[in-house]
């Protein structure tokens, strides 16, 4: 009797299960669904918050101010290059004690937010001590602390770079290409930021022509001139993989095609030139002829692989290089845009960017200049740690691209950094920003080596100056000397 | 100090909270047993006045504005005896989903009463009302087994209120969703979508003949229509998955479901080449930032305040919450989230899930069809608005502008939700009853075998 009884109720909640089976289909899939939201929201809260908690138009961010002195921007080796001072009165100021030397990397916040006062106004306003202080502060009433910025920016390079484009208008990138630190960043014209409320109206004034808030180095467009030349080398290196070396031309100072003509530097003969040889002594006639042989579609998607006309993995505002060109294209434009004129535009930062890749064997790192975030009482709270971005080439392109920069050492443009303490790498341009003017934008990219050091690259432009080995290269040298004889 | 204390209430409320939805989970095991799980309802609800004492203790020292603090007693009152009505009249009701109603509501008017107010004593005296009649729900519900009969009149009621909104309701943001009455501005698709369930139910339970779910599924699709009609998005949603959902459980094919599911992607993409406020809505969602100063205003803004909280909170009265165009109704769990903090909004997530499963869990348990689909829309109707209320606000789904039931303010949402709960609460009653015979020996175990084979029939 027992057991007809057990035997009856298994098979009626076998029938049960049975007729419940799409319930427990209906329960699980929103049961999915639900723990898919409760996913999302945790991704939210830890990935992708941080792109709204520091939007601009967060007006949140301004309560804390209200709570927490602003904390102090360091540079790398601790000099103070930001920092809040409280008068007797409670009186917040908001001190640079190196005036205008870091104005556009550092930026300013009395007068909106630009620079690392915009992009870490989030960490500056937070406060990481521990919470005994925090209580004493709240019942002492005195705003606690917020968190200090240790930047990777070196105050001696950025000194040397920013005398030495002294009076010209232009920029300085200073990299460590194996890790992305980024140790110098200057743009001029400059201003103070300690004053930019008062000059305010003189910085924004309709006939001010100097743009002295556009931090040039992450923001300005330059036709990028010879150091184009790089992207044109890659892709025929690219188009003749096994060949590249046989290449050969006979330089007469000019060459045309259709109602086109391009001309080397100076009216310079080269002679008969290799590719190498053509890339050491910045050939145009040589690139212009070779440009007309490349497949256009390739070219176009070689340079939107090394992010032209794409996002760059930083949180500095810049803006994107642009690089158009088709194969319907004139001859002319395709001549242009091989030797770096054209409709080309770049920002000293990402040509900085490319020249880290090569020195890095192909791989570009994830470019910063937050070292590390720390609290009041200098405990680490975040530390930033260098990242592959993206691997722009192969390890082969870029052995080939380092010795061809190498070549412009030793037989090129680039002589001036001959013989040194250390091993110099590079490319110089002259990019004439309009037809008919009689000086070019100079231009120098390159890294250079030396045992028991970090290697470092640059990337310099001087606006209006003449050839890049004149003006751009003697930067660089400052700088590498600078940096190696320490 | 008024710092202090919003800093620590911070924490405790998101321990108690958490405390509070582990016990949820932890009752809605089988294993345990009768003793135990009182003990957890118990525990349950100090964790419930604490976090209420908590939060209002916190709104009380920010705001130094007395009549916070009457307005607390008042609702200490309220949840006493509304707790004290269940166990006493009601004692073989769910307590689990009575403790749960409490903390969503107590919830709400926390942030009501944050957010403003004024609005938050206007839906405390709604709540008030509401709790005294849908008391009686229960009661109704196990008497009136006739309910099944009546399938065609629930959909004329139904219809014709939707009709009158499309054609006579006032527009708000865009969507002609409400309609005044007496000086009361009232959503009928709120109340329309129970009548729905239970048409749908009606129609459903006895036989899915090809006929009967052609006539169904038609007047079903009615009510999208007209509420598509109406702009009311998040509404003709709630309505068609319901719909499909019920349909397939009823009929037990899954083909119902897919095609289902395929002819609402279809008219989706088609609705977002036809209507301009849909793509309105996908924009906003698909990149926010970039039309912040339009159409992502509103979800940019919900986001930052997620984000900029992060997971524990700035605490309360210490966020901007009222940065966020309405706030109160669609964007309630983005102040929550700002204020309370991502571990409180998480778990509350999780105790909204836990009501779902334990609609679920009855509509398994009901013996007879009708109740089973009744039980199993009402259930949908909660968990769906749940997900896109939710979905919306962390900018996983287009933001389709329903609120968060029992927490958003709002008097239709508001008191069709308690209709809801009290429902399922008599159908829990009923489902006790029918385990007291089952349980019974002897005559009882005949009895229900008489009840099976009647059902066959």
């Amino acid at each position: 009797m027992a057991q007809k009884e057990t035997d009856r109720n298994v098979s009626a909640k076998k029938k049960v299960s049975r007729k419940n089976r799409e319930f427990a289909v209906v329960a699980y899939s929103f049961l999915a669904l639900f723990v898919g939201m409760m996913g999302y929201f945790i991704y939210f809260q830890t990935v992708l918050s941080e792109d709204f908690i520091n939007n601009p138009y967060n007006k949140r961010q301004e309560i804390f101010q209200e709570k927490i002195v602003r904390g102090t921007i360091y540079a790398a080796d601790r000099e103070i290059l930001a920092e809040t001072v409280t008068d007797a009165d409670g009186k917040e100021t908001r001190r640079y004690p190196y005036d205008n030397l870091f104005a556009h990397v550092v930026g300013y916040a009395n007068h909106g937010k630009t620079g690392l006062e915009s992009f870490a106004n989030f960490n500056l306003l937070r406060s990481n001590i521990s919470a005994p202080e925090k209580i004493a502060g709240e019942l002492s009433a005195v705003k606690n602390p917020g968190d200090n910025v240790v930047t990777t920016l070196s105050l001696k390079l950025q000194q040397t770079a920013f005398d030495a484009v002294g009076a010209f208008r232009g920029a300085v990138v200073v990299m460590e290409p194996k890790t992305g630190k980024i140790l110098a960043m200057v743009s001029k014209p400059d201003y103070n930021p300690n004053t930019v409320s008062e000059d305010w109206a003189l910085l924004t004034a309709e006939d001010n022509d100097k743009s002295q808030l556009l931090n040039r180095a992450t923001q300005g467009l330059y036709p990028p001139g010879s150091t184009f030349k790089i992207l044109t080398t890659l892709e025929y290196i690219r188009e003749h993989p096994t060949d590249y070396e046989s290449y050969q031309y006979d330089c007469t100072g000019d060459f045309a095609s259709g109602n086109a003509k391009i001309h080397c530097y100076g009216g310079t003969r080269h002679g008969n030139v290799d590719l190498k040889s053509s890339f050491a002594r910045s050939c145009n006639t040589s690139y212009a002829s070779l440009g007309l042989t490349l497949d256009l579609d390739r070219f176009k998607s070689l340079c939107d692989e090394l992010l032209f006309n794409s996002s760059l993995p930083i949180d500095l505002l810049y803006n994107k290089s642009s690089f158009v060109l088709s194969p319907n294209d004139a001859d002319s434009a395709v001549m242009e845009t091989s030797i770096g004129q054209g409709k080309t535009l770049v920002t000293p930062l990402h040509m900085a960017l490319i020249t880290c890749a090569i020195a890095n064997d192909g791989t570009l790192m994830k470019p910063y200049v937050i070292d590390r975030i720390e609290n009041a009482n200098g405990s680490v709270v975040e530390q930033y740690k260098p990242a592959a971005f993206l691997q722009l080439m192969t390890q082969e392109e870029a052995g080939i691209l380092q010795d061809f920069m190498h070549s412009v050492v030793t037989d090129g443009t680039g002589k001036k950094l001959k013989d040194q303490i250390y091993d110099a790498f590079g490319k110089t341009g002259s990019a004439e920003y309009s037809t008919g003017a009689d000086s070019s934008h100079s231009w120098f990219v390159g890294y250079a080596k030396m045992e028991g050091k970090e290697d470092i690259a640059v990337s310099v432009i001087v606006e209006r100056s003449g050839s890049g080995s004149e003006y751009a290269v003697p930067i660089a040298k400052e700088i590498f000397e600078v940096y190696f004889q320490n | 100090m008024a710092n202090i204390i919003v800093e620590a209430v911070k924490y405790l409320i998101i321990l108690c909270f958490a405390f509070y939805t582990y016990e949820c989970f932890a009752s809605l095991r089988g294993t345990v047993s009768t003793v135990k799980k009182n003990r957890i309802f118990i525990r349950q609800r100090i964790f419930l006045f604490l976090i209420h004492f908590g939060a209002f203790l916190a709104l009380y020292v920010t705001t130094e504005e007395i009549s916070i603090l009457f307005f607390y007693l008042f609702q200490v009152v309220f949840f006493s005896m509304l707790l004290t009505c269940y166990q006493l009249f009601y004692e073989n009701c769910s307590m689990l989903l009575v403790n749960n109603m409490c903390m969503l509501l107590a919830i709400g008017f926390i942030m009501l009463t944050r957010l403003s107010f004024q609005r938050a004593v206007k839906q405390y005296i709604i709540a008030l009302v509401t709790a005294g009649l849908t008391l009686l729900i229960p009661l109704i519900v196990q008497k009136m087994t006739w309910l099944k009969k009546f399938g065609w009149v629930f959909a004329l009621f139904g219809i014709c209120a939707l009709l009158v909104v499309t054609v006579f309701g006032s527009t708000t943001y865009g969507a002609k969703i409400s309609i005044s009455i007496a000086g009361f501005s009232v959503q009928p698709s709120e109340f329309v979508k129970i009548l729905f369930v239970f048409f749908t139910a009606c129609m459903l339970w006895q036989s899915t003949d090809f006929l009967r779910v052609a006539v169904t599924t038609a007047i079903a699709a009615a009510h999208v229509l007209i509420l598509v009609a109406s702009k009311d998005l998040g509404g003709a949603l709630i309505f068609f998955i319901t719909y499909l959902i019920m349909l397939y459980v009823a009929t037990r094919k899954l083909f119902y479901l897919a095609a289902g599911l395929l002819s609402g992607c279809v008219a989706a993409i088609a609705s977002y080449g036809l209507f301009s406020h849909i793509r309105v809505r996908v924009l906003a969602w698909s990149d926010p930032l970039s039309v912040i100063d339009n159409e992502g205003y509103q979800i940019s803004q919900s986001l930052f305040a997620i984000g900029t909280g992060g997971w524990f909170g700035m605490g309360l009265n210490q966020g901007t919450p009222n940065r966020i165009p309405i706030v109160e109704q669609d964007f309630i769990f983005s102040a929550i989230s700002e204020e309370m903090g991502g571990v409180f909004a998480l778990c509350l997530i999780m105790v909204c899930v836990s009501c779902f499963l334990m609609f679920l869990n009855i509509a398994m348990q009901m013996r007879d069809q009708f109740y089973k689909l009744a039980a199993l829309g009402l259930g949908i109707l909660y968990g769906f608005q749940i997900f896109l209320t939710i979905g919306g606000a962390i900018k996983m789904i287009p933001s389709t502008g329903v609120t968060l039931p029992l927490v958003s303010y709002g008097g239709s949402s508001l008191l069709s939700t308690m209709i809801i709960f009290a429902v399922i609460q008599g159908f829990y009653m009923l489902k006790q009853k029918e385990g007291e015979l089952n349980g019974a020996k002897g005559n009882g175990q005949e009895r229900f075998s008489e009840k099976e084979s009647f059902q066959e029939k």
